[in-house]
């Protein structure tokens, strides 16, 4: 039983040692030279003005969902495209008619604006 | 795959109606609700002819996931119905609160699309689709009134527990396919009626699982906790149909997945029965013995109606054709009588939590006389009393619960029962020989008035029609 | 069916403590969002057991619910969250306990 799971063992094993003796290299082999710029919060020289933890547009929010709702809605192609030929047009035509009821969905989100950014 | 077009007209017209249609319409059309509560009424209208037409013709389509015909297409036109009532109080209500939105309607009619769902299901998928189609609809029609805190309140509270009873409903779904091996109620019955599953303890697991879920949509003991709080915040003509719909719907739902767990040959039919019949009794006792120390009439109604799905349980009790039809039966009366109460308390209403107490009844009958006689039948018939439609519901349902052996949930029921007359006709005593004690402009109800007109003559005429309906029903089953 | 050996026990077992750990998160937590976050746990422990019965019996209907109840889940996550910002614009907190207009 426990032999199944060997090759997963090992792989955990392995990958502990390379991460932790290559943290462990690095801080003990490393030069360590700090200067402002490395220690500010983004390296990149974006000066970081006001704390992160603050109430964001809610437009952000509407774009969200509506990504997700309509992300979601493409797993339902799947198992149809899995046994395209096998449902013929018995299968083409619930997924056009599936398409047109999302659509018609999207054309109310897009006509109410909900994408609008401005 | 055959599909039979004609049988699956009326789900296939509200669908397309709804999602197709009518979605577009409100995309290209801008605030004309006049026009979108035309188009939905309309939808409702004809989807219950539909249903009318086709109801003679049974079956099973879609490779078998959806059965048509008989009680499905009766449910159908049950839920039409309650939804264009419902409709109708609606408009008024909704101009009055400034809240009157196109959307309203669309998920109205999206609730009643999930309801028939539910009604039409053969399969374990198609009843998950059907109720969360109905309750997602309800937990926006809750929080409609978008500035009302108790609104939101409301729906927030519903919404939380509505999904966490969802958690059971497909996690007792997902025990009762593993331990039969099908989603499709005719094989799990089989499964089951010839006790021949894999996993015996997951299946009664499985089983209670769905009870707890089913018994959150009743507002059954001890899941009744969210009903008084959703149903005293919520726009009250939401309340109106999702406390009477909703649970009609709850109920076909009920009685098609208790018919195939419980079949007379399985093994643990006899403790599923003496589990729901403790549920009943505790129900109609709990609810009607809260009811009685409520002062705001909304949350006295949601009290009567838990009550009711005490009640209402007594025929899965039975589990048997006769306590189908007590069901069937008692839950149209149901949805009339509570419909209507709820809408005459809508009328009265004023935004801002004005009229809302039984004290603000006072005198109705002498400002009102009209709404006061209706809410007085509304009254009578929920607390059973001879001649309304409540009373012959009430006995069929009893009468159910003794043949089937359980005469103690007849006795609780009756006790229940007087106990519920008290404050039912409290309110009636409050209206008619009471004082007003202070000045009250007169209301006009407007289209409620449709509403109120048709669920009080159902309410009325309902019980002289009771043999022909159960003869009626008698051939479903 | 599966590719190894683990018995369907250890998928009914692993899904029964997610289903688990999500009810006492709904019981104890207090933050709407994250009472939510439990419910959705809730129902991915049910799609992993779905998945694992429907490997087991070879029967495809079990994964296409699972379908299903993503879709209705994502469905159930737009409404929500948008109770949650209505409640937040009305009374600046997403804490069920301060939500006690109407008794609990």
């Amino acid at each position: 039983m426990i032999l199944d799971y060997m090759p997963l063992i090992i792989m955990i094993v392995v990958g502990l040692i390379f991460g932790v003796s290559n943290i462990v290299l690095a801080e003990n082999l490393g030069p360590k030279r700090s200067t402002r710029a490395k220690l500010s919060t983004y390296e990149s020289g974006m000066e970081p003005v006001k704390t992160a933890r603050e109430r964001f547009t809610v437009k952000f929010y509407l774009v969200a969902m509506m990504f997700i709702l309509f992300d979601i809605e493409i797993v339902f192609m799947y198992p149809w495209a899995v046994q395209f030929r096998e449902l013929g047009y018995y299968g083409l035509s619930a997924m056009v008619l599936f398409m047109v009821l999302l659509f018609s969905g999207y054309l109310y989100v897009i006509k109410k604006g909900a994408l609008k950014w401005d | 795959m055959h599909i039979d077009f004609f049988g699956s007209l009326p789900l296939l017209v509200i669908w397309l109606a709804l999602g197709a249609i009518g979605i577009a319409i409100q995309a290209f059309v801008r605030n004309n609700t006049r026009l979108v509560f035309g188009y939905y009424s309309g939808t409702l209208v004809i989807t219950a002819l539909l249903a009318l037409i086709t109801s003679a013709h049974k079956g099973t389509t879609f490779g078998g996931m959806i059965s048509i015909g008989g009680f499905a297409n009766y449910f159908d036109v049950l839920f039409c119905g309650a939804g264009l009532l419902a409709m109708f109080a609606a408009r008024p209500y909704l101009q009055r609160e400034n809240s009157e939105l196109d959307e309203f309607y669309t998920m109205l009619v999206s609730a009643v699309s999930g309801m028939m769902l539910m009604a039409h299901a053969n399969n374990l998928l198609v009843l998950f689709v059907g109720i969360e189609l109905m309750s997602i609809s309800f937990y926006i029609m809750a929080g409609f009134l978008r500035t009302n805190i108790r609104s939101i309140e409301a729906a927030l509270k519903y919404f939380l527990l509505g999904a966490f009873a969802t958690g059971f409903l497909v996690y007792g779904m997902s025990l009762i396919y593993g331990a039969t091996g099908s989603l499709q109620y005719d094989v799990i019955a089989s499964v089951i009626g010839e006790n021949r599953s894999q996993f015996p303890t997951l299946l009664a697991i499985g089983a209670v699982f769905l009870a707890v879920a089913l018994s959150f949509k009743i507002a059954a003991f001890p899941f009744h906790q969210w009903a008084p709080d959703v149903y005293e915040g919520s726009p009250t003509v939401v309340t109106a149909f999702m406390s009477t719909a909703g649970k009609a719907a709850a109920f076909s739902a009920f009685i098609a997945v208790f018919a195939v767990l419980m079949p007379a040959s399985s093994l643990m039919t006899p403790q599923l029965q003496l589990m729901l019949a403790a549920v009943a009794a505790i129900t109609m006792l709990v609810g009607n013995v809260t009811a009685v120390a409520q002062t705001n009439v909304k949350r006295m109604l949601a009290y009567s109606s838990i009550a009711h799905a005490g009640y209402l349980l007594m025929g899965i009790v039975a589990n048997g054709e006769a306590g189908y039809s007590a069901i069937t039966f008692y839950v149209t009366s149901y949805t009339f009588m509570q419909l209507g109460a709820f809408v005459v308390v809508g009328i009265l209403e004023r935004g801002n939590e004005e009229n809302l107490q039984i004290d603000d009844y006072a005198g109705l009958a002498k400002r009102e006389p009209v709404l006061a006689f209706i809410m007085a039948v509304f009254m009578f018939s929920l607390a059973g009393i001879p001649p309304f439609a409540g009373f012959f519901g009430k006995y069929l349902l009893f009468v159910a619960a003794i043949e089937s052996g359980y005469t103690w949930l007849t006795i609780v029921a009756v006790v229940s029962s007087v106990v519920s007359a008290y404050f039912y006709l409290g309110l009636v005593v409050k209206m008619y020989f009471t004082e007003p004690h202070k000045e009250h402009s007169h209301v006009s109800p407007g289209l409620a008035g449709i509403t109120l007109f048709v669920t009080v003559a159902v309410s009325i005429v309902l019980g002289l029609f009771t043999s022909q309906l159960l003869s009626i029903f008698g051939t479903w089953w | 069916m599966l590719p190894t050996s683990i018995p369907l026990d250890y998928y009914l077992i692993l899904s029964a403590c997610l289903f688990v750990i999500g009810v006492v998160g709904v019981i104890t937590r207090r933050n709407a969002i994250i009472i939510f976050m439990s419910i959705e746990l809730m129902l991915n422990a049910v799609n992993l057991s779905m998945v694992a019965f429907s490997a087991f019996s070879g029967d495809i209907a079990g994964q296409m619910f699972v379908f299903f109840i993503m879709a209705v889940a994502a469905a159930e996550a737009a409404v929500g969250l948008a109770i949650v910002l209505a409640l937040f614009r009305n009374k600046q907190t997403i804490y069920v306990d301060e939500i006690n207009i109407m008794k609990w």
